[in-house]
């Protein structure tokens, strides 16, 4: 068949095969990811979002260091048992100030998308250091060495920096205050010697909530002398989904629905 | 000139180009090692410091003993690399099956294989590296050394850029080395299959650049007039997989100093972009450069010519064009819009025939030889290999519907899917290759032993069916508790019940992992034997082994010249 002869020219120039698969290649990837970020419907209209404080964010650090990704989600389906499992049905807004996301794959444990408030401190430094002790059937590895190890938060106010430069709404404030807002978060008696402190953590993150009351502010860890990777992790645990304010949400609106 | 003058001293000009980069490489490992702040990142530092120093004492020690031989022979096959290449994918092979095999063991026993003091030991850990070891160390260590091995046989000259193969073979040892001691450490991007760090990622693209264009100037100066199909399959697998690595990697580092980024992108469109390059990862990596070996190795292990040069053609440009739409059915209900997800899945489905293009040349091309089947077992793990793929490619399309996915998403039906293309077709067909490089590299008669080979290849197969059946039923079962309902409206179990009802599964896919091992390491002894020159006594000697010589043909006429 003539048709098939004309092939003869990419097998015959190396560039023009290359330029071929090129061009083909692409065109799958640009018609549906570029329309992602134009397209004002992609993300949700909602009340509450707001970036993480310099806490939250070092626990999601360890929560990406330590892979937690592997094994739980953060992508509650709109299926009837998933939400009400877990909760209502994840959106989109949620995780526009992710990088990188974490919806993750594969439920070997539950959905974390809204872990945050379900269970006590105290349970998950308990299920934290020894998974059995508190779920005898769990299979998830144990995090004992995090109890005890200091939080390195030097590069805190860098990593938000960094955050910002993609599109994170970090203010000046927040990034100059991060260590301090770091510590604060993590004991409400906080009292820094030596340099001043306007303890405004709380008022940074709800006027950029836009809701009051989604910062914790206390021991997670139960020990205030020291926040430890334990103190991170928990403040981002007992974050995670529940922000949005869902009293406000309208599901059935047109700029909602996708 | 001055690279006259050097090249009267016998050294070539790509060994400098080579050094230079080795150098500057090496130089910056110290300034990391020097002066980073960042723990993790120093000791990647001392690493690489390591790396570059036996990489140029290497350089020196070679030029040293040049003694005004010709090298980079252009009138020889460059065949030397390929045996590293052979050894070293046998080597990473075990190793991330046997980190599997760990793995496995900890979601089965985790009291007995924890240890709450080292995180480093942790699955979450561990398993990226089990990933990244079996896909990219020893998958990408078999495309390298059967695609240096093909593009030199059918294009029939050596490899182009005299030192650069050789870069591009240690640069990504020194590539797979940074990137799996990092996920030990802790040094990840938390992106699945694309863990590695920012400067890991930069590493990896100088030595893609580089692989690309040693495989483009080996085609260049090719004595052939057509570029033979394994070559189409290799080029769309290089010149794919540095696009989606490059646009999923985009990252700002925190600092030049620091191990750690924030990604380009966020939520939804990270997501997609994710997926997009980890389905393609599935579809260029460990797809398109499969098919090129099964091109190559298939039709010269059974010495027939392939079924059909039109099929070919055919199924190239719809699964190249086909394949890179499917990656959004990874997020069939989630925060996507919907119509991303419908165009996810209607390619997919429409994937199905092209690959079963492929899978269908590569069977057809037994044509007239099926006996091979009963008496080369070399060519009977890759002709089941094909089967796999078959069955994979359908099972694929299937679970990217919606309504299948709905069930079987985040289920161990999705591990037990991924296992039955990554142990029945990327495994076999690559230990198929092996197998002939194994002998042909080493200028054998046949190999030390075909028992052997008959031995790997049913524990290796019973292996794949322990574990793929264990996942499907562990996997929907788990996916209909999840969704059941007792009689009163509630659901009907907790989560942790599902993971209870799971063991059995576990136990049985853990043995399936075992088998797969054991297979792979009596491979091993097998190919250390053939290099060795033996011959196993007592077995035919007289038994036909293919040799190496000539270009695999179309059973149709190649277009008119």
């Amino acid at each position: 068949m003539a048709l098939f002869d004309k092939h003869a020219v990419f097998e015959k120039h190396s560039l023009l095969l290359t330029v071929g698969i090129l061009v083909v290649v692409a065109i799958g990837g640009i018609i549906e990811i570029a329309p992602l970020f134009y397209m004002s419907n992609t993300i949700e209209r909602v009340n509450g979002m707001r970036p993480y404080t310099p806490l939250e964010l070092a626990g999601r650090e360890i929560y990406v260091r330590e892979g937690c990704y592997v094994c739980h989600s953060q992508m509650v389906r709109p299926l009837r048992d998933e939400v009400e499992r877990y909760g209502h049905y994840s959106l989109a807004a949620e995780s526009m100030y992710d990088h990188p996301f974490q919806w993750g794959s594969k439920r070997t444990g539950p959905d974390l998308a809204r872990v945050g408030g379900k269970y006590s401190d105290e349970w998950h430094m308990d299920h934290m250091a020894d998974p059995r002790s508190v779920v005898p059937e769990s299979i998830m590895p144990p995090y004992e060495f995090m109890v005890d190890r200091p939080l390195d938060y030097s590069m805190i106010s860098e990593t938000m920096a960094a955050m910002r430069v993609v599109g994170v709404p970090y203010t000046d404030a927040m990034i100059e205050n991060a260590d301090l807002d770091l510590r604060a978060q993590a004991d409400p008696d906080f009292y820094p010697e030596n340099v001043e402190y306007d303890y405004g953590l709380e008022d940074r993150y709800n006027e950029a909530s836009g809701r009051e009351g989604t910062v914790n502010v206390r021991v997670f860890d139960g020990v205030p002398e020291e926040v430890t990777e334990m103190d991170a992790l928990i403040a981002y645990l007992q974050m995670l989904g529940t922000l949005v304010d869902f009293d406000t949400y309208e599901a059935g609106d047109l700029q909602n629905r996708r | 000139m001055a690279s006259s003058t050097i090249q009267k001293m016998g050294i070539d000009f790509s060994v400098l180009t080579v050094g230079l980069f080795v150098g500057v490489f090496t130089l910056l490992a110290l300034l990391v090692a020097a002066w980073s702040p960042d723990p993790l990142f120093e000791i990647h530092g001392w690493i690489s410091l390591l790396m570059g120093i036996v990489a140029i004492a290497a350089v020196c020690f070679w030029a040293a003993g040049l003694k005004r031989s010709k090298v980079f022979d252009p009138s020889a096959y460059e065949d030397t690399l390929i045996k590293w290449g052979v050894g070293v994918s046998m080597f990473w092979g075990v190793v991330g099956i046997l980190v599997g095999f760990v793995i496995a063991m900890q979601l089965t026993f985790p009291n007995f294989l924890y240890f709450p003091e080292y995180g480093f030991l942790n699955f979450g850990r561990l398993r990226p590296l089990h990933t990244s070891a079996v896909i990219f160390a020893f998958g990408g260590n078999v495309l390298l050394a059967t695609s240096f091995h093909v593009v030199q046989r059918t294009c029939r000259t050596r490899i182009a850029g005299g030192m650069w193969p050789w870069f591009v073979f240690w640069g990504y040892q020194a590539f797979i080395v940074l990137a799996a001691t990092g996920y030990v450490m802790g040094v990840t991007a938390g992106r699945e299959y694309a863990e590695p760090e920012w400067y890991v990622d930069l590493w990896l693209t100088i030595v893609w650049v580089a692989y690309l264009l040693v495989f483009l100037g080996t085609i260049w100066k090719r004595k052939e007039p057509h570029i033979y199909v394994a070559n189409w399959f290799y080029l769309a697998f290089i010149v794919t997989i540095a696009m989606l690595h490059i646009v999923n990697n985009l990252a700002v580092p925190i600092s030049p100093l620091s191990s750690q980024s924030v990604s380009l992108m966020s939520g939804v469109q990270d997501a997609l972009t994710q997926w997009w390059y980890g389905h393609n990862a599935v579809g260029f990596f460990l797809t398109a450069g499969f098919l090129a070996i099964m091109y190559y190795y298939i039709p010269k292990r059974a010495e027939r010519p392939v079924f059909s040069y039109r099929l070919s053609i055919v199924h190239f440009w719809a699964l190249i064009f086909i394949y890179i739409w499917a990656g959004p059915h990874h997020l069939h209900y989630t925060a996507l819009p919907q119509w991303a997800q419908t165009l996810g899945m209607t390619f997919s489905i429409m994937l199905w025939m092209p690959s079963w293009g492929g899978m269908i040349n590569g069977l057809m091309t037994l044509s007239g030889a099926w006996d091979k089947l009963r008496t080369d077992p070399v060519i009977r793990m890759m002709v089941v290999s094909l089967a796999f793929y078959g069955m994979s490619t359908f099972e694929g399309p299937l679970m990217s519907v919606r309504a299948v996915n709905s069930l079987s998403h985040y289920t161990d039906w999705t591990i037990g899917h991924v296992h039955s293309g990554a142990l029945g077709w990327v495994g076999f067909i690559s230990f198929g290759a092996l197998y002939c490089l194994a002998q042909w590299m080493w200028k054998r008669d046949r190999l030390y032993s075909a028992k052997l080979v008959e031995w790997h290849f049913w524990t290796a197969t019973i292996g794949i069916v322990l574990y793929i059946t264990s996942m499907w039923v562990s996997g929907i079962m788990e996916g209909l508790m999840w969704r059941a309902y007792n009689e009163f409206g509630f659901l009907e179990y907790t989560f942790v019940e599902t993971v209870e009802a799971k063991h059995i599964s576990y136990i049985i896919r853990s043995l399936g992992g075992l088998l797969y091992l054991v297979g792979a390491l009596i491979m091993s002894f097998n190919v250390f034997m053939t290099a060795k020159g033996k011959t196993r006594k007592g077995e035919d000697d007289h038994v036909h082994a293919p040799t190496n010589d000539g270009l695999p043909a179309f059973a149709e006429a190649t277009p008119a010249e």
